[in-house]
């Protein structure tokens, strides 16, 4: 007889199910083929975005600076296009300069040795700060005519399916086959589970770990180009909001344990189909923003403390300096 | 002339403070105080009124509140955790303080209690989740940020308008905002206080042990009976209840309830903790590190607002000094056990004559011979390192082991052993008193006395700490041998102040004056230092007048007389210097001369590298310890010596076979009984022309068996 164990992942998308459940029976208008694109259009952004930190968190890391990542490349695109430069040519500038923050990411932690969340906190703030400074006159960068056509890359549909969600399903099939298909997407989750032991065994860690930061923040950047094709805008103040505590949601909730070396792409998509079931529920009942982050809130502190009761950590395992 | 600048030069200049100052553990502060002191001088180039009265206790006002959650944060990342709804909790608490004061008109007091009981509360909600549902403190105080974040602005959208539209004009409440003493801000002063109570917690009281020992190891202080769990939870509690005060200073100094309080203020005090050094993981940080980490991040903020830089310099400043100001700390905290082991040997000048010759066929006093060639052995195999050895009036035979007992042999053939007792650490010197007491030194613990029915007693183990010393030198780490006065005062030498037990090796190699002479009074129960600065000092005997004690100084190659008592009291003389090898214990011998075990030959080459420190330096840094050059311990003999200096006899081994390394000697009843701190043996050899009544102790207090 097979085990079936029940593990986050499991627990997450058992709530997923029965809210989805919940509100198909429940909700007029849930349960139609319109919203449930526009449920799934809402969340591709963020399900981009999980994916990079996917990448980073099963490293063994985590990436505050993503947000900034998605803000930064996004905006100088649209403002060195406004500025009267070529589409290409932005579109490489915002390339190296996502290359660039993840190589001093990866810079940082793998040879600086400084923790994650403080390298990337504090890059975050200065790719920020930079384009605050430097790079755009106002906080939101408008589109120009110069971008006509890109914003294919988020508005439409191809095949009746929304691109954003196309986009977001490429960005999962490359991630996936980049994790599971390639030696140095085992790599990521060698290092992951136990750094020490990779580095014992042979494999380059410490390129392996600048290896998930650059990912991270070249997959960021793409998140922003079609958050921006959307919206025709890039607002850059979205630094300043809580997205990044919504990203980092999406992929422990998913199951992608903060200690590394586990999950995978199903875990961000899991993840993000529950944020935006809920999302999605509440803004048809009418919640406002704030009752939403709370129930939001309550819903996944549940889902983690039943995650803990049938899965309770090990005193003798638990790896020191798991925050 | 070369010589003189180099005896000058390591004479006057002290080589050693940099290894003793590193090695103090508030150095690890050292990178974040150091930034703390540039930024702030930097800020006080640049800005006009930076040091002005009323900047700095502006300054001084948000350093407190910050400075709250910052020791709330502390004690978190300090038990293993992570807190990052303070910011959430900073603005529930805050709005509760107004809603208590304004809308429902509360008392100050009553607001401050049930302000500080909700903070409590709500980091209590942390402290279950975290301590008894053990999730994990990243996930679970991410999840409260957004909670309580949303229930704050849930509550003020229904309450801002009553609370911003009331303006209370409540003397203490101002106080409380606004309020100084002497000038320094009301919540300044209340934050010393706390602060200073936290450090006695942490450093000096159990639960705070207990905090720093689950951050250390949390497997480890689960398995060795902390109450992991409600320790864990406390903590949370305690950053609610420290976020709450906070935001109680807040509240009173603002008044306000804006939408965007508390926001990022996790990312602020988050950066000031790592930053002060206190390490993610937990298990390392104290409050000064806190204190530090706030007012670097605050002066950098607070600096660059006032020198009107954009949003965006403004942070790319701050997270580029962050960063510069993480990797050298992080480099200094990896490196920094290294680099002390590297430098904490400070070699000195130290010159001596060539020695007298030991060559036979040279004459002289040390010339070698072979009257130790029929040395019998007892307990061969059977004890380790009995560094010294003594007997009593049943001839029962004492000697110290390895192993921290005390062995005795019984007569008459030695053959029978037992534990006599049992202290622990390295037993060396030893001496019975008028009551048959034996007192032991005992390396790395102190002096012990041990009852004749076996019982064991600490004698002592302190003594009066030296005023200008960086090492806490209270400690006895190498307690070495004694000799007991007429009048109950027990003189005993403590080799090196620098080393422990197992490096001494490594204090000849600095052949500085580190050891001292340390009398305990049997009647007093008191400690004192009576000499310092001497070369090893190591055998120690009472002189024959009763007013002087006989001591060796084994890297000073020398004997020293010091007088305790009498019309020279406090003068030290020397008796022999220059002698050819190392000199070790000290004991009278049975026609009022004294017996002296040289431990060790000296040899020309650590003669000459005695003169070259910066050559001994050099080794100590680049060569790995077991290719050092040391003080060769392997061959020795036993001399007597008068109190005139004169060396009446000496006895070698000249094979090295039966004993060849030899720390001390007991005369008893005609024989010699030999020691050896690397030996697996006791040596016996018969003595030509000795009294064969001698008992040492029984001699010195006048008994006769």
């Amino acid at each position: 007889m097979k085990h079936f164990r029940l593990g986050q992942q499991e627990i997450v998308f058992a709530v997923f199910a029965a809210l989805f459940l919940a509100f198909s029976i429940f909700l007029k208008g849930f349960l139609t083929a319109d919203n449930m694109l526009t449920l799934l259009q809402n969340v591709a952004v963020l399900g981009i975005l999980g994916l990079a930190m996917a990448v980073v968190v099963i490293g063994r890391g985590i990436d505050l600076s993503l947000i900034a990542s998605l803000a930064v490349p996004g905006g100088l695109v649209l403002q060195m296009v406004q500025n009267g430069h070529s589409l290409h040519a932005s579109l490489l500038a915002a390339g190296v300069l996502a290359v660039a923050i993840g190589l001093v990411n990866g810079w940082l932690i793998a040879y600086a040795e400084v923790p994650p969340l403080f390298a990337t906190l504090a890059t975050g703030l200065f790719v920020a700060g930079l384009g605050q400074a430097a790079l755009f006159q106002l906080d939101v960068v408008q589109w120009s005519d110069g971008m006509a056509g890109f914003e294919r890359l988020g508005q439409g549909s191809i095949l009746g399916i929304p691109t954003s969600i196309v986009m977001f399903a490429i960005a999962a099939i490359a991630v996936f086959v980049l994790l599971r298909q390639t030696r140095w997407g085992a790599f990521i989750y060698a290092v992951g589970d136990n750094a020490f032991a990779a580095r014992v065994t042979g494999i380059p860690s410490r390129p392996i770990v600048v290896l998930q930061y650059v990912l991270a923040a070249v997959i960021g950047c793409f998140a922003g180009l079609v958050m921006a094709a959307s919206v025709n805008s890039m607002p850059t103040r979205i630094f300043n909001s809580t997205m990044i505590y919504d990203v980092i949601l999406v992929v422990v909730l998913g199951g992608i344990g903060l200690s590394g070396g586990r999950g995978g792409v199903v875990n961000v998509i899991i993840g993000t189909l529950l944020i935006g079931t809920m999302l999605n529920g509440m803004t048809i009942l009418d919640i406002p923003y704030a009752g939403q982050n709370l129930i939001k809130g309550v819903v996944l502190l549940i889902a983690v403390i039943t995650d803990t009761i049938l899965n309770p950590r090990n005193e003798e395992t638990a790896q020191q300096g798991d925050i | 002339m070369r010589d003189t600048l180099t005896r000058l030069r390591y004479r006057y200049w002290p080589d050693h403070l940099l290894g003793e100052i590193l090695s103090k553990r508030w150095t690890e502060t050292a990178v974040p105080v150091l930034l703390l002191l540039i930024v702030g001088f930097a800020l006080s180039r640049v800005l006009e009124h930076f040091l002005s009265p009323a900047s700095l206790a502006d300054t001084a006002r948000q350093a407190g509140e910050i400075g709250f959650i910052g020791l709330g944060m502390a004690l978190v990342v300090i038990v293993g955790g992570i807190d990052l709804s303070v910011g959430s909790m900073f603005a529930l608490t805050d709005f509760c303080a107004l809603y208590l004061l304004d809308v429902l008109n509360w008392p100050v007091p009553a607001v401050v209690v049930a302000t500080m009981v909700v903070g409590g509360l709500l980091g209590a909600v942390n402290g279950l989740l975290i301590g008894y549902l053990r999730l994990r403190a990243f996930i679970a105080t991410l999840i409260t940020l957004i909670i309580y974040r949303s229930a704050f602005d849930l509550l003020i959208q229904r309450y801002s308008n009553a609370i911003a539209s009331s303006l209370p004009d409540i003397p203490s409440w101002d106080f409380i905002g606004g309020g100084d003493v002497l000038g320094i801000p009301s919540v300044a002063l209340l934050y010393v206080v706390v602060a200073i109570v936290g450090h006695v917690f942490l450093t000096r009281l159990r639960p705070g042990w207990h905090i720093t020992a689950i951050g250390g190891s949390r497997r480890s202080a689960y398995n060795s009976g902390i109450p992991v769990r409600r320790t864990i939870a406390l903590c949370y509690v305690a950053s609610g209840v420290l976020t709450s005060i906070g935001a109680l200073f807040f509240a009173a100094r603002l008044g306000t309830v804006g939408g965007d309080i508390g926001v990022g203020l996790e990312v602020i005090v988050l950066t000031a903790t790592v930053l002060g050094g206190i390490t993610l993981g937990g298990g390392k940080g104290s409050v000064v590190k806190s204190l530090v980490g706030v007012l670097i991040v605050l002066l950098m903020t607070n600096g660059l607002t006032a020198m009107n830089a954009r949003g965006g310099v403004n942070r790319m400043a701050l997270a580029t000094i962050l960063l510069a100001a993480a990797m050298v700390d992080i480099r200094w905290q990896k490196n920094r056990t290294r680099i002390i082991s590297k430098v904490y040997v400070a070699p000195t000048y130290h010159a001596l004559p060539p020695p007298p010759p030991t060559e036979i066929g040279k004459g002289g006093p040390f010339e070698q011979n072979d009257k130790l060639r029929d040395v019998s052995l007892i307990g061969l195999g059977r004890i380790e390192a009995p560094e010294d050895v003594i007997l009593d009036r049943n001839d029962v035979l004492y000697a110290g082991s390895r192993h921290g007992d005390i062995i005795r042999f019984y007569p008459p053939d030695y053959e029978r052993m037992e534990v006599f007792a049992h202290i622990g650490g390295q037993p060396l010197g030893m001496a019975f008193d008028s009551q048959d007491n034996l007192y032991v030194c005992i390396g790395g613990m102190g002096l012990y006395r041990i009852a004749p029915e076996g019982t064991v007693e600490k004698a002592t183990d302190e003594t009066n700490r030296s005023l200008y010393s960086v090492n806490d030198d209270s400690r006895l780490r190498l307690a070495d041998d004694l000799d007991i006065t007429d009048d109950g005062l027990i003189f005993f030498s403590e080799a090196t102040v620098r080393y422990e037990m197992d490096e001494w090796p490594i204090d000849g190699l600095e052949a500085r004056g580190n050891g001292r002479i340390i009398c305990y009074d049997t009647k007093s129960g008191t400690t004192q230092t009576v000499l310092r600065g001497l070369k090893f000092p190591n055998g120690v005997a009472v002189a024959s007048d009763g007013q002087s004690i006989l001591f060796a100084e084994t890297f000073g190659c020398s004997i020293k007389r010091y007088w305790f008592a009498g019309p020279k009291k406090g003068a030290v003389e020397t008796v022999m210097d220059n002698l050819p090898g190392y000199p070790d214990n000290i004991n009278l011998a049975s026609d009022g001369n004294y017996w002296l075990a040289l431990v060790g030959m000296r040899s020309p080459s650590l003669d000459l590298a005695w003169k070259m420190p910066g050559f001994r330096r050099r080794m100590a840094k680049r060569v790995p310890i077991d290719e050092w050059l040391f003080p060769n311990i392997n061959t020795g003999c036993v001399v007597k010596f008068n109190e005139q200096g004169q060396i009446l006899e000496s006895l070698w081994d000249l094979k090295g076979v039966n004993h060849p390394m030899i720390t001390s000697m007991r005369e008893h009843r005609g024989y010699l009984y030999l020691g050896g701190i690397a030996n697996n043996r006791i040596g016996r050899i018969k003595l030509e022309n000795a009294d064969p009544d001698f008992v040492h102790y029984d001699r010195r207090w006048r008994r006769h068996s």
